[in-house]
């Protein structure tokens, strides 16, 4: 799902750009409550136009970091510049920013349209532009004819466009997303993430989301910063954070993923070799960290990247581990093989079902072969 | 059930065939068996069976039935009173209804009561000033009230049991015991005086006591949980975010406060204007206590009427005029409600 988004976007990639000047910067920014420190010591370019997601499991510090930017919390320490001026002391209300609130917190007693007019009211617009604008914003979130309605009787997803609506009208430099989408069903939330891409492409706002829904993440950002106790684990695009992870905490937090212990046996000049007792064989996969002979490594498989078969290859040594089948979970598009290594580890494995009709299907007790080809291994040294 | 796991069926035949036996009860059931052996219960129970009236209705219609019987029986009674004439007998008033050679049923209806009420300005004036005076306390109370209310809210979880309970505590204590202490604090010689004295603020001592002051001060101080309770409520239901939203929004503090909180605390402050309006129209005891001879309240000369001119039929007048009055703002504030509902 990743794939089809991400490609439009592969070439604007302003945070590999030295000149390129970063729309919002945190230095060492820290936030602490009493002894328990949510955001601890977070450095971070946002760059404009950027789909910018903060992932991590909830307590992580991911919604301390989206309030600071919105300024209803001040940091402990460090500094939050938004186009390069600093947002301390500034108020929530002189910010040029506007946030999307994960309850939606519209205005009970005030119609569709006096919510999203509020915002512009504030700043004492002409009537007539109020108006208009209030106007293009229902229109962009097809919500026209809603206008007169109170949040009360519309639904769950409406009241999540109007709450958009609210943040867009007043063309923010930032719109902050606190899990703008946790409360929709997962049919309507598909859909609405592709509509939040577009809406985003079309006006070139600056979109920092919260979200602990890994598949969200990585269908709608630019860039994700995975996030865990406060601290940044890792920060990058789709992509690079599945295929490229920098941690075992990535790798296990975005995706499926086999983690198999191993020991360097040999340094070569593009490759790694491992011996590893879990996996019953000898691993070779290509050098990423920077790992002395002996040294204990991880290597991480992402179960589609795992070939199953009932006969053996010809080599049996390196990158193949065997097994039994121990479970099998059909899901139509795809098959799911838990198996049990003679080490006796599980080991999960994809399949896509390509044809309708297979000769011999692999069932339980089916003694098979896993291998993957060099490329395949992710080799993680923590 | 947790003992047989395995035989679930046939658990669930156990368990419907030993619940069959309980009734609809419960815990009451045994109760209700051993009252049937008193006669009255045993009437009441079968007479509430013949009549077709199932329980459920039986609960619904009970407040109806207070109402009925202390409310609106009540008020036809003194409404009947009021279109009698004063005599000298017993009870104070000519009969409503009489019976004139055994077949006719004479009905004599006597409007002069209400007429004086229209004519005397005494009258006019006393409820004009009850109106009055029940108006600015009602809302000197939302004023002293609200912040009260607010902060309350604001204070942290722990601490507002212990808060609501000091806003309630005062009515542990007579009400009248209440209105006469202020009266050692308000008089010449009294506390706030010596205070004030004392602290060089004024050297001559303020006649507060006997004064319009004094009855504003009491109903304030009467009626003020009144008033805080339905504000408390109202705004402890307030979505915080709510706030968050409208300083996003661009809203400074102040104007979030009467855009947000005080818009959405308005049911809190409808509400408990008409506890504190209410009574404080009809209000005897504070300005017989603590406001003079000048003081002219609806409630005072109601008393007066009724214990010391025992004119009932008047009094009774006073009394229907006054609940009249009452009934104005009430209906007003039920259509409110509607339109705010339908909107």
């Amino acid at each position: 799902m990743a794939g089809s988004g991400h490609e439009v976007r592969k070439k604007w990639d302003p945070w590999n750009d030295p000149q390129e000047k970063p729309h919002v910067q945190l230095l060492s920014v820290s936030k602490r409550f009493g002894d328990f420190t949510a955001v601890d010591n977070i450095a971070l370019d946002i760059y404009k136009g950027e789909f910018f997601s903060l992932l991590g499991p909830s307590g992580c510090g991911k919604t301390t970091l989206l309030r600071m930017l919105a300024g209803f919390e001040q940091p402990s320490q460090g500094q939050i510049l938004l186009e390069g001026s600093d947002m301390a002391g500034v108020p929530p209300y002189r910010r040029p920013v506007n946030m999307m609130f994960q309850s939606y917190a519209l205005f009970p007693h005030m119609s569709v349209e006096s919510n999203i007019a509020f915002g512009l009211k504030q700043d004492k617009a002409p009537k007539g532009e109020i108006a208009q604008r209030v106007e293009e914003v229902l229109d962009l979130v097809q919500l026209s004819s809603f206008a007169k309605r109170k949040p009360h009787q519309l639904s769950g997803g409406q009241r999540q466009r109007v709450a958009l609506a609210r943040a867009l009208v007043k063309k923010p430099k930032m719109l902050l997303l606190d899990e703008p989408l946790g409360a929709l069903d997962k049919k309507l939330r598909e859909q609405t993430q592709f509509e939040l891409m577009n809406i985003q492409e079309q006006l070139g706002i600056t979109f920092v989301i919260v979200t602990h829904d890994q598949e969200e993440a990585m269908t709608v950002s630019t860039r994700i910063a995975v996030m865990d106790h406060g601290r940044i684990v890792q920060v990058a695009t789709p992509t690079e954070i599945y295929e490229y992870p920098n941690s075992r905490y990535v790798a296990g937090f975005i995706g499926d993923v086999n983690i198999i212990e191993g020991r360097v046996s040999e340094v070569g000049e593009s490759h790694l070799n491992i011996v590893s007792e879990q996996s019953g064989c000898g691993i070779r996969a290509r050098h990423a960290v920077d790992a002395p002979v002996g040294a204990t490594v991880w290597i991480a498989l992402r179960p589609e990247k795992l070939v199953i078969s009932v006969d053996a290859p010809a080599d049996t040594t390196t990158n193949c581990m065997a097994g039994e089948v121990w479970d099998i979970g059909y899901l139509g598009n795809l098959s799911i093989y838990h198996i049990k290594l003679d080490s006796g580890i599980m080991v999960t494995t994809a399949q896509t079902n390509r044809t309708r009709d297979v000769e011999r299907p692999i069932t339980w007790e089916d003694r098979v072969y896993l291998t993957w080809t060099p490329d395949a291994g992710i080799v993680l040294g923590q | 059930m947790s003992q047989k796991p395995r035989e679930g069926k046939r658990s669930q035949v156990e368990y419907l065939d030993a619940r069959s036996g309980e009734g609809t009860a419960g815990a009451l059931e045994e109760l209700h068996k051993q009252l049937l052996l008193l006669p009255p219960y045993r009437w009441l129970c079968s007479a509430i069976a013949g009549s077709g009236i199932s329980p459920r209705g039986l609960l619904i219609s009970t407040p109806y039935i207070w109402l009925l019987l202390f409310f609106l029986a009540p008020f036809l009674i003194v409404l009947k009173i009021s279109f009698s004439e004063y005599a000298i007998s017993q009870p104070p008033y000519t009969a409503l209804f009489e019976l004139v050679d055994d077949i006719y049923v004479q009905i004599k209806l006597n409007l002069e009561n209400y007429q004086l009420l229209f004519e005397d300005d005494l009258y006019w004036r006393a409820y004009l000033n009850s109106v009055k005076i029940a108006g600015i306390s009602t809302i000197l109370t939302l004023m002293v009230g609200y912040p009260l209310a607010y902060g309350m809210t604001r204070a942290p979880q722990r601490w507002r049991l212990a808060l609501l309970m000091l806003v309630i505590l005062p009515f542990w204590t007579s009400f009248l015991i209440r209105v006469y202490a202020w009266i050692g604090i308000l008089k010449k010689e009294g506390l706030l005086n010596l205070l004030l004295i004392n602290l060089g603020i004024i050297d001559q001592p303020l006649t507060i006591m006997n004064t319009d002051t004094a009855v504003y001060i009491g109903i304030i101080y009467s009626y003020l949980p009144f008033m805080v309770l339905p504000l408390y409520a109202s705004l402890e239901k307030m979505d915080d975010t709510l706030l968050e939203a409208a300083a996003d929004l661009g809203s400074r503090p102040i104007k979030t406060f009467w855009q947000i909180t005080f818009r959405l605390s308005l049911p809190g402050v409808i509400a408990g204007c008409f506890l504190v309006f209410i009574p404080a129209l009809g209000e005897f005891v504070i300005p017989d206590l603590l406001g003079g001879s000048g003081t002219l309240m609806i409630g005072k000369t109601l008393w007066a009427e009724f214990f010391s001119n025992r004119d009932w039929p008047l009094s009774s007048a006073v009394a229907v005029v006054l609940l009249l009055i009452l009934v104005i703002p009430i209906v007003a504030f039920q259509k409110l409600q509607e339109k705010d509902k339908a909107a």
